[in-house]
């Protein structure tokens, strides 16, 4: 009967929030109000101890549909100001959400005092692991398989995003800001290959890296830069498919070198090279990442070298 | 700072003084950034806050880091107050622009 408590608030919490949802007269309040219960299903989900359903509702559910609803609302008229509210009525709200919080508190109370094994698992294994962090060597070594799936869910949204994309408008930029972007270009150049350095005894790793990169990279195409990142360009599309190609390589690689005598498992990197294997990994995913960031955020640069590789991308 | 890492009454004094100074700039800014009636008094309140409130709290920090950290410290506060700079100037640019626009549009 641990967590009764919460799981009480969280029901309660879940019917409230749609009926709310339901009876709100005004749509921006509804929509805020079903991305709320959206936050909630998810925790509903993980105390029913599916946590892959809690990671999709608290993405899709929440994020995405909410998102789609606000991009829907912004294309209606808009609403009249409603009258603002006095402070009776105010205070009733008021004592309701400090009535939940105070119950979910109550409930951090009733929390078992012990975390889970997954940590002890991850410390015994880590020596063999090539790292030194412990996210790293889950991510890189113990569940590579996700991340490498997570790379090609990153391709495939970039091939599905180019088939839909929009024209660019071509813009002007001031001076001041493109001489800023071309200021910080370097420190962030800098700074992402610490952390993907350091990612292998501090938190840090591919994605950070990668998505720092990616907004340097973002920051300079919107000032009309880096004509050449574009998918028509050879060497760009090599990189960005060589996340995953790297990746897979290694994973062969890898069960070329495991001595015949054992079980060949996919993606087990030997121990004394996991190390090297992990760094040129990351490498190649954090270049990857960062240029389908830039091409899904920034899109084809708006010049005639993009007109001229649109019907050879396509 | 003596060797086991304590700071003299005055050193905490003035850290403290630093840090509170700090954090009165930044509750000033946000209070700026919600109740004053157009961009450009928000933005200015805003930059304050980024500018004078971080390098108060920084200051107030450096009592308690060695050389290396300190520099850090300062770095970021550089790297801070020229992109605050930077971003407060480009979005006054485009609030004078769309102002312009809209008063075109009305003439």
């Amino acid at each position: 009967m641990r967590l009764l408590l919460f799981d009480a608030i969280l029901c309660l919490l879940l019917l409230t929030l749609a009926l709310a949802s339901i009876l709100s007269r005004q749509l921006a309040h509804a929509v805020i109000l079903y991305i709320a219960f959206g936050l909630m299903m998810a925790l509903a989900w993980a105390r029913l101890a599916a946590p892959d359903l809690a990671l999709a509702e608290a993405a899709i559910g929440a994020g995405l549909t909410g998102a789609l609803c606000f991009s829907a609302l912004a294309h209606q008229q808009p609403q009249l100001k409603p009258d603002v509210l006095n402070w009776p009525k105010r205070l009733w709200p008021a004592v309701f959400v400090l009535l939940m919080l105070g119950g979910v508190l109550a409930a951090l109370l009733q929390l078992p005092p012990s975390a889970s094994q997954l940590i002890a698992v991850t410390q015994a294994g880590i020596g063999n692991s090539g790292v030194s962090h412990p996210v790293t060597a889950v991510l890189l070594n113990f569940r590579s398989w996700d991340t490498l799936l997570e790379l090609v869910v990153l391709l495939l949204a970039l091939l599905g995003a180019r088939q839909v994309a929009p024209e660019v408008k071509p813009a002007t930029s001031w001076p001041l800001s493109l001489g800023w972007s071309r200021l910080l270009a370097p420190m962030v150049i800098l700074l992402a290959g610490y952390l993907l350095w350091a990612g292998a005894s501090q938190p840090g790793g591919a994605f950070q890296a990668g998505a720092l990169l990616a907004a340097g990279a973002v920051v300079l195409r919107l000032n009309q830069q880096l004509s050449w990142l574009s998918w028509s360009n050879f060497w760009i599309r090599l990189l960005i498919v060589s996340g995953v190609l790297v990746f897979v390589l290694m994973a062969l690689l890898a069960i070329l070198l495991t001595p015949g005598n054992t079980d060949v498992v996919w993606l087990r990197w030997p121990p004394h090279l996991a190390a090297g294997i992990i760094l040129l990994v990351e490498l190649f995913a954090t270049l990857a990442i960062a240029l389908t960031l830039t091409l899904l955020v920034a899109g084809e640069p708006a010049s005639t070298g993009a007109e001229h590789g649109c019907g050879e991308g396509a | 700072m003596d060797s086991a890492g304590q700071l003299s009454v005055l050193s905490t004094v003035l850290s403290s003084l630093l840090l509170i100074t700090g954090l009165f700039f930044f509750i000033a800014g946000s209070i700026g950034m919600l109740r004053f009636p157009d961009s450009f008094s928000r933005l200015h309140a805003v930059t304050k806050a980024d500018s004078l409130g971080l390098g108060s709290i920084v200051a107030g920090l450096m009592f308690y880091g060695d050389l290396w950290q300190n520099l850090l410290l300062l770095l970021i506060w550089l790297l801070v107050l020229a992109s605050g700079s930077v971003s407060c100037q480009l979005l006054a640019r485009f609030a004078k622009a769309q102002q312009d626009r809209v008063q075109q549009d009305k003439t």
